[in-house]
């Protein structure tokens, strides 16, 4: 009897044990991940649902009172012809760069995917806007872009051209702040499509060169197909990127002359900190987060098929 | 017309000399096999003759034009790659096609070659699929039509069998030589696989560290190396060379300076420890290893003079420790201190054994 209740004692024992393990075997991930999920919803989950929460208020950044408004801040804004013009202003300025990026940055790469000292010294020159912080950049680009004193209108007047007011003319403005973009993009666009380039097995061209095939035809069968997954990559980082654009912006023209360059980042900037319409500006946020969001849905989506990836 | 000519081939990377003054006529219509060890410049080879490699110095020629400066595309060339170099992003209709419409052919012409091709390799099921849906086989064959498609004069294919496993290597092995008489155009096929090139080729080249050994058909390849280079590459297993120093107490009087002996696994016997043979050389031996492939079985063997292997046909031998090998006079071959091989030599049998004088060449 009582050696049979020992053996059950013994029994009971062992399964609170292997329930016990379970149990840690359960939990242990979660416990893993906890202080990642900590930091995520405080510094990323809690911003975003704060950022909606304003939407839906009116708040003057001092207040305590945050008045409800339900969605009359949406369609303010979606009415307000100065959003509608920052909204063409940051599409205009997001396609031109980046397709203008890419198609420079491609063709350099074509030139640059070779070993030669100068080529490597091409690259780097380059590249090296890349690490230049964006505000020594908008304050050199200020200077070369000045219309009386600087160095593009000096350049130009050598081939007869007069002065173009490059920042300070509502028709060139937003183009000089894509040319400062690019300019600081293609040296990064470049040696990611070189990497992209060196991927492509060589002997597939000259398999190519066998079939007696064109340089041009080469380009666009064989080259441009092999890069797509380095070329979607780009456009869609791009994009995000672009949409996002504030420094050069906020240094070089302050969203003018006559709201020229005034994109979406900036215009949250701007009714948030300088008119202190957090709920407006909260709102021009969600749009935002809402366009980029769609783009990165599109990344997602069509990374998984569309585009080639070597297996 | 599509004879092939190297004349004074010269390739240089850098300092490297990788090809060491070529000269070579690959016949028109012929299967020709270049072989050779890893690094010896058979790739380079093929690749001067494809025009992806520009020679140093020296002359191309194919049938009666010199090609040394041409394009790739405009020598009628096709080449099949070792790693296929399909491209991945084509169907295999469009890998096949690529080609055809570089040469402007006609949509309807297009279309009844691919048929025509598609049939003779048996890809006509695959035609819409992309190369990375294929097993190696398959893309193998996609590799050939788009070859054959393209109606060349010179057929290269650089290993092009390197990738498959052996049962199907063996198949594709075939269905080329097929090809090849189906075709009657020039083919030369580059392997470091003896087997391969002893099967496939009616020319075989054995180049090594730039220089051609020995340029000769398969049978002559095997019963008559110009050297030791030679002699030890081609064979399963190949010849086996020995010292001869190791010999003196069991070869006759040779009159000729001979550093080398050679016997080929097969014509060596094995007999019993008590046994004499007359005009023989007959090696106390030890089996190591005994390999028994079915219809033939291959010993290691240890003696005085060295390791050596041993072909034989029959069955099995049991008894490992006290055996002898022996191997008759006339299946000796000699080399001279430079490996190069001595043909016709003076064998004064008196001694060990009685006189006899004759003249043996090993063949």
């Amino acid at each position: 009897m009582t050696l049979a209740n020992s053996n059950e004692t013994l029994h009971r024992k062992r399964e609170q044990s292997a329930l016990s393990a379970l149990n840690w075997v359960a939990v242990r991930p979660y416990m893993m991940i906890f202080p990642a999920i900590i930091v995520f919803t405080l510094f990323f989950l809690y911003p975003i649902g704060y950022m909606i929460y304003l939407s839906f208020h009116d708040w003057n950044f001092v207040s305590p009172d945050k008045d409800y408004v339900g969605f009359s801040n949406f369609t303010a804004l979606l009415q307000d012809a100065k959003f509608q013009q920052v909204l063409r202003n940051t599409f205009m300025y997001s396609f031109a760069t980046v397709s203008l990026t890419i198609s420079i940055s491609l063709l350099l790469a074509l030139w640059l995917n070779k070993k030669g000292a100068m080529y490597g010294f091409v690259q780097g020159a380059i590249f090296s806007p890349h690490i230049i912080s964006l505000v020594s950049i908008s304050m050199l680009w200020m200077w070369i872009m000045d219309t009386d004193y600087g160095l593009l209108n000096w350049f130009l007047n050598l081939f007869g051209i007069s002065n173009i007011p490059w920042l300070t003319d509502p028709k060139t403005s937003l183009l000089s702040l894509i040319i400062v973009a690019v300019w600081k993009g293609i040296g990064y666009y470049t040696l990611i499509f070189i990497a992209g380039l060196q991927s492509i097995p060589k002997d597939i061209y000259e398999a190519a060169a066998l079939d007696d095939t064109s340089k041009v035809r080469t380009f666009f069968k064989l080259t441009l197909p092999m890069l797509s997954p380095t070329l979607f990559f780009l456009t869609i980082i791009g994009l995000i990127g672009s949409f996002q654009v504030f420094e050069t912006i906020s240094i070089m023209t302050k969203g003018g002359p006559i709201n020229s360059t005034n994109t979406i980042v900036y215009y949250i900037y701007e009714n948030g900190f300088r008119f202190f319409k957090i709920g407006y500006a909260s709102t021009a946020g969600v749009i935002l987060l809402l366009v980029v969001g769609v783009f990165t849905i599109i990344y997602f989506k069509l990374l998984s098929r569309k585009v080639h990836y070597q297996s | 017309m599509a004879e092939i000519r190297l004349v004074n081939i010269v390739k240089k990377f850098d300092e490297d000399t990788v090809v060491n003054n070529l000269n070579l006529t690959i016949e028109d219509g012929s299967f020709t096999v270049i072989v050779g060890p890893s690094g010896c410049g058979k790739s380079t080879t093929l690749r001067m003759i494809a025009g992806l490699e520009t020679p140093t110095s020296g002359e191309i020629w194919i049938g009666d034009e010199c090609v040394t400066n041409m394009e790739p595309g405009k020598r009628n060339i096709a080449m099949v790659f070792q790693n296929y170099a399909l491209y991945p992003t084509m169907t295999v209709r469009k890998n096949i096609e690529f080609g055809l419409v570089n040469k402007k052919v006609q949509k309807a012409e297009r279309d009844s070659l691919i048929q025509e091709i598609s049939d003779i390799v048996g890809l006509t099921d695959h035609l819409d699929k992309k190369p990375h849906q294929l097993s190696g086989g398959q893309r193998q064959r996609v590799a050939l039509a788009r070859a054959m498609v393209k109606k060349p004069k010179v057929f290269i294919l650089d290993e092009p069998l390197s990738n498959l496993d052996a049962k199907l290597r063996g198949q594709m092995r075939r269905e080329l030589i097929q090809l090849h008489k189906r075709l009657g155009t020039t083919f030369v096929y580059v392997t470091h696989d003896q087997v391969e090139a002893m099967s496939m080729g009616d020319q075989i080249i054995l180049l090594d560290k730039g220089v051609t050994q020995q340029m000769d058909s398969p049978m002559n390849m095997y019963h008559d190396p110009n050297n030791v280079f030679t002699a030890e590459f081609i064979g399963t297993p190949p010849m086996n060379i020995l010292e001869r120093g190791h010999l003196n107490a069991v070869l006759p009087t040779l009159f000729e300076d001979v550093k080398y002996v050679g016997f080929k696994p097969e014509h060596a016997e094995i007999i019993a420890g008590s046994e004499e043979r007359q005009d023989h050389v007959v090696l106390k031996s030890e089996i190591l290893t005994t390999e028994t492939l079915g219809a033939e079985t291959i010993y290691t063997v240890s003696n005085a003079a060295g390791m050596m292997n041993v072909k034989r046909f029959d069955t099995p031998i049991e008894e490992t420790n006290d055996v002898q090998i022996a191997i008759p006079y006339e299946k000796l071959y000699f080399f001279d201190g430079q490996e190069e091989r001595i043909r016709f030599i003076e064998i004064d049998r008196t001694a060990p054994q009685q006189p006899k004088p004759v003249l043996v060449g090993g063949v």
